[in-house]
């Protein structure tokens, strides 16, 4: 699937902001094979004063930018073309459940997709008991690690409701877990630290979806959505496979991924440190058409 | 002396185990035998009173609340022989080599893990694993540059490592303090005692860190947390000592892949860093997001080759306890030889064999969690981690959570001698030793400092549980005369760094000149209140009532004899000379702290009238020496400039407010012989007017007259003087918009006269230089 992609974000400051810096990962990550950027290009107003790219630890390439003070408004827009192959459900390769610890154990590669690193609990998902009793639970039936990939993703997507009022951008998982509520972001860190508890190493995935309009309705445009899901490594021979637990699906050609992390933190979108002295307002919508 | 028996079963320092004083320590002790009990007292009163007046302190985490702590010094040194300290040098120099290998290999290609030699969970899961910091190599060529050990002798008189201290080691300033202050202890003795000196060590390193720029205009900083670290007095020691710009992360901005300080005269180069603060807080965009002591962007300066962080960013993850385990056979591996001093005995859990061996013989071993950092009988250990449970439940716990887990050997440390109630007690001791890499290699610092226990347990060396630091001796086998042991020869570079006053900086002297004359302000009026009440002994008098415009601008209520807003006033004159310790004096410190005790003792016990009168008259002689320690010893240069703004700033405020207030026309009969007084130019007034007090005298002593160092007119002239020598004031012959307005303040109260200067117009120009403050906030501190 061919598919040109927008995402503008747009800041208003009440009062004038002092220099700061940002770092901006939105851009789609070209992975053989999954996906390929045929053209990208992120536009920055009022321009910065200084901008350069460098790739993060996991792969995903970073712009870092410098901004001036005294602005009282900031637009990021990237616009981009990529093409995103469809992921053919095939025969389920993935260890046993209960041999996955012993699987990982034979990974002595630290490199940016090694599961080593996604294992462990790290800044924004510590272990949680209750998370981890709940996948216990969920996948008591499930004999390979791709089962309980999808029965947790699917028991949590029945769980929880998708709210966005419910959860700020870091609230802590258990309270969201606890609350049954919350956005792509706390469904997918809940996940990942249920299968951090089973011994399945998870990523954070952060990217763009294809929202489809209902059937008869015409596609809203800005109604696609910046999305995260869930990347999960289920034994040496098949590898990685990823679960998008708001939707509950495994991923195909709808998503289309900016990179990955240990947690959000990680993959944020947007990092800034910049100096405020008032309110800040913003909103960001993305539009994801499909060209053939 | 008498009695001093080494306990059983463990070695002693300075004694063997017959109770027989060793050669080493028989100079020391044959010292200490021909005090008197008086004698020996006195000397060591005198080290107290050196710590006390240098303000060494550390700060102090309990519940909830921190506190500062004076340094808990233990008077008698540890004593060691040149023979030990090569030895011990000599060893640990190879422990530093094998420590930057491990950490070029954890930050490049990782072969130690992908090898099996290192298993992954002690690094991918380690949160002192910085990953963005992968692949990033450092500009001077060397991950680590200034290391400390933690060591402890055995039974056998082996030494041990009990820890390596990477991150940011701190303790080296302190070894200076308490080397000052126990040579006050025992100075006759020392004089002769052949104990090497601490001072080239550090000149050294100093001149390393200087040769590491290659912009010889840039500074070398250390970067601190700020003043709310346990150590920030050292921080701000070294940093005096060794003539370095103490910062803070805020202090940092990156610019084109540059790291620049925020100073008064603009960005100025930072190339060199002795970071001081913990990795994951140095960079909030790339490391821990939540750091606000840090500097956005450092990462990418680092990344582009343009600093030398010294230690690197990441090197925490070398202080992991659980590495001990597999630094005597990567030494083997990488450098080709064994250790030449063991660490203390570790074994990771996360292995079948090595659990099986843990739970075969689990008395003898502590249990630990894999990933700490702290020592293995710290105060810091997890009580539920322990080899004292019932075998099945200990078994259980390690096959469940073993590659979480750590066993380490029980530690018996030496004992040295420790001074308690008179007598020399033999106290659990180990030694903080530390080396630096100079242009020629590694060198050891031949001192370092020693911490003793409170009591037999080896966890009570912690200063949160009550242990004490000892200097460290070490005694040369003859007449010390080159001063350092294993040392290169150096170049000194002898350029000073002047310039480069921190914007911060700058503030903090700007805002404790202000506050110390708000200080005075506020005695010399609550003062003026409480003598005219007692004398006519009514508080509803009109002419005190006229006072309370004046005491309201401070906030003042009058409840109390000596109102909580003075004390409060004090309290941010203290946290602004905090904030700049590096640049203060240690005696104006002290001074300040014990005015702070003094005001706030006296809150307590004074009553109103005469009483409150003569406490504050008190009061402001100890404010007038420190005003004196301030500015006759300040060096006159920007930072001092700042300073002397800040106070006559607001001693301009403060007279205008006075005269619009008190030598009004409609102002209550007494009300100018108050100005005088609270201007404090009675006796002048007297000398120049021989005629009764008028308002047009009053105006003319206390407005106009350019000579009266209390007048408007006076602080006016130097506050134009010095901001007309602040760095950007005049470029070209243009005056910046600061310098004009000071300018035209000057231009109005010089061509003023009695009559003219009304109280509205005094009003006005209160307000005018108010807005001085702001335009002097926009101009140097953003």
């Amino acid at each position: 699937m061919l598919y040109s992609l927008r995402l503008s974000v747009h800041y208003e400051f009440d009062r004038p902001i002092g220099a700061g810096r940002q770092l901006l990962r939105i851009c789609p990550a070209d992975l053989p094979g999954v996906q390929e950027v045929q053209q990208c290009n992120v536009s920055v107003t009022p321009a910065a004063t200084e901008r350069s790219t460098f790739t993060d630890f996991f792969g995903t390439e970073v712009i870092q930018l410098a901004l001036p003070a005294g602005l009282t408004e900031l637009r990021f827009d990237m616009q981009g073309q990529v093409l995103r192959h469809r992921m053919e459900s095939v025969l389920d390769l993935s260890a046993p459940l209960d041999q996955i610890h012993r699987e990982l154990q034979t990974v002595t590669d630290l490199g940016l997709s090694s599961p080593q690193h996604f294992i462990h609990a790290s800044p924004r998902i510590p272990n949680d008991p209750r998370i981890a009793d709940f996948a216990r639970h969920v996948c008591a039936g499930s004999d390979t690690a791709c089962a309980a990939v999808e029965a947790l993703g699917r028991a949590l997507n029945t769980h929880m409701s998708f709210d966005a009022q419910a959860t700020e951008v870091d609230t802590p998982i258990a309270e969201a877990f606890i609350g049954r509520r919350g956005v792509c972001q706390d469904f997918s860190q809940i996940m990942i630290s249920g299968l951090r508890s089973l011994g399945i190493p998870a990523a954070y995935v952060s990217g763009f979806l294809r929202t489809l309009p209902p059937r008869g309705r015409p596609r809203l445009e800005g109604a696609d959505a910046m999305h995260a899901w869930v990347r999960a490594w289920t034994g040496n021979e098949a590898g990685w496979c990823e679960y998008d637990p708001t939707n509950a699906c495994f991923v195909s050609s709808d998503h289309v991924t900016i990179g990955y992390g240990r947690d959000y933190s990680d993959a944020a979108p947007l990092t800034g440190a910049l100096r405020m002295y008032g309110k800040q307002t913003g909103d960001h919508s993305v539009d994801i058409i499909a060209l053939e | 002396m008498q009695g001093y028996r080494p306990l059983p079963g463990v070695r002693d320092e300075m004694v063997d185990a017959e109770g027989n004083i060793r050669p080493l320590w028989a100079g020391l002790a044959q010292h200490l035998t021909s005090l008197s009990q008086e004698k020996l007292s006195e000397n060591l009163a005198r080290a107290d009173r050196y710590l006390l007046d240098s303000g060494v302190f550390y700060r102090q985490y309990g519940t909830g609340e921190s506190r500062e702590r004076a340094w808990p010094l233990s008077h008698i040194p540890m004593l060691l022989s040149e023979a030990d300290w090569i030895d011990i040098g000599k060893a640990l120099m190879q422990r530093a080599d094998l420590l930057e290998a491990l950490m070029a290999d954890l930050y490049g290609a990782n072969t130690l893990v992908a090898s099996g030699r290192l298993p992954p969970e002690i690094v991918a899961g380690n949160p002192d694993w910085q990953r963005p910091l992968v692949g990033i190599k450092p500009r001077s060529g060397h991950f680590l540059h200034f290391l400390a050990f933690e060591l402890g002798r055995g039974p056998d008189g082996k030494w041990w490592v009990l820890a390596d201290r990477t991150q940011a080691p701190s303790g080296a300033g302190y070894a200076l303090e308490n080397r000052v202050a126990t040579t006050r202890a025992f100075s006759d003795f020392y004089a002769k005692a052949n104990v090497y000196r601490l001072a080239e060590f550090f000149r050294d390193f100093r001149d390393t860190l200087m040769n590491m720029r290659t912009d010889k205009d840039s500074r070398v900083a250390i970067l601190t947390p700020g003043t709310l670290n346990e150590t920030y007095f050292e921080h701000a020691y070294i940093a005096r000592y060794l003539g370095f710009t103490l910062l803070e992360g805020g202090d940092l901005v990156v610019s084109n892949g540059r790291l620049m300080m925020r100073t008064v005269q603009g960005l100025l180069p930072a190339e060199v860093i002795w970071r001081r603060l913990d990795s994951n807080y140095a960079d909030p965009l790339e490391l821990n997001p939540v750091s606000r002591i840090g500097t956005p962007g450092l990462v990418s300066a680092l990344r582009s080759g343009n600093v030398s962080m010294v230690n690197a960013l990441g090197t925490g993850i070398l202080e992991t306890r659980a590495l001990m385990a597999f630094l005597p056979q990567l030494s083997l591996e990488l450098t080709g030889q064994p250790l030449a001093m063991p660490n203390i005995a570790t074994w990771w859990c996360g292995d079948v064999a090595t659990q099986a061996a843990v739970l075969a013989n689990p008395n003898k071993l502590i249990l630990g969690d894999a990933l700490s950092t702290g020592l293995s009988f710290g105060p810091e250990v997890d009580p539920t981690l322990t080899t004292d449970m019932p075998h099945e439940e200990l078994a259980h716990l390690i096959a469940r959570k073993g590659s979480t887990l750590v066993a380490q050997e029980t530690v018996t440390l030496s004992t040295a001698p420790a001074l308690e109630n008179g007598r020399l007690i033999p106290r659990p001791m180990a030694l903080r030793v530390f080396l630096a890499r100079t242009a020629t290699g590694w060198q050891i610092m031949p001192g370092g400092f020693a911490r003793i226990g409170a009591t037999d347990d080896p966890s009570a060396i912690a200063m949160q549980k009550g242990g004490t630091a000892a200097d460290v001796w070490v005694v040369g086998d003859h007449e010390v005369t080159d001063f350092s042991i294993i040392r290169a020869p150096h170049i000194t570079d002898q350029r000073s760094l002047t310039g480069g006053l921190p914007a911060r900086a700058a503030d903090n002297l700007f805002w404790l000149g202000r506050y110390i004359e708000r200080s005075e302000s506020i005695i010399r009026l609550i003062r003026a209140y409480h003598s005219r009440l007692a004398e006519t002994g009514n508080e509803g008098g009109q002419l005190l009532a006229s006072l309370k415009p004046l005491m309201q601008q401070f906030g003042i209520k009058l409840d109390q004899p000596i109102p909580q807003q003075l004390l409060n006033c004090l309290g941010s004159a203290l946290n602004s000379a905090g904030a700049v310790r590096d640049r203060f004096s240690p005696d104006a410190w002290s001074a300040l702290q014990d005015i702070d005790r003094s005001a706030r003792r006296m809150a307590q016990r004074v009553s109103p009238g005469d009483d409150a009168a003569s406490a504050l008259s008190a009061l402001l002689r100890k404010l007038a020496g420190i005003s004196g320690l301030v500015h006759e010893n300040m060096y006159r240069f920007t930072g001092w400039r700042f300073l002397s703004i800040g106070r006559l700033h607001e001693r301009a405020m403060n007279i205008s407010g006075v005269l619009a207030v008190l030598a009004d026309p409609d102002a209550p009969e007494g009300g100018l012989d108050i100005s005088i007084e609270i201007g404090d130019s009675v006796l002048t007034h007297r000398r120049r007017f021989n005629v009764s007090t008028t308002r047009d005298t009053v105006v003319e002593l206390l407005a106009l007259d350019p000579l009266n160092p209390r007048a408007l007119r006076h602080q006016i002239d130097r506050l134009r003087e010095q901001i007309d020598n602040l760095p950007g004031a005049n470029k070209n012959g243009a005056l910046s918009p600061l310098a004009r307005s000071v300018l035209r303040l000057h231009a109005e109260i010089a061509t003023a006269d009695a009559a003219s200067l009304t109280s509205e117009l005094l009003w006005n120009l209160r307000g005018r230089i108010a807005i001085l403050s702001d335009e002097i906030t926009t101009t140097y501190f953003h």
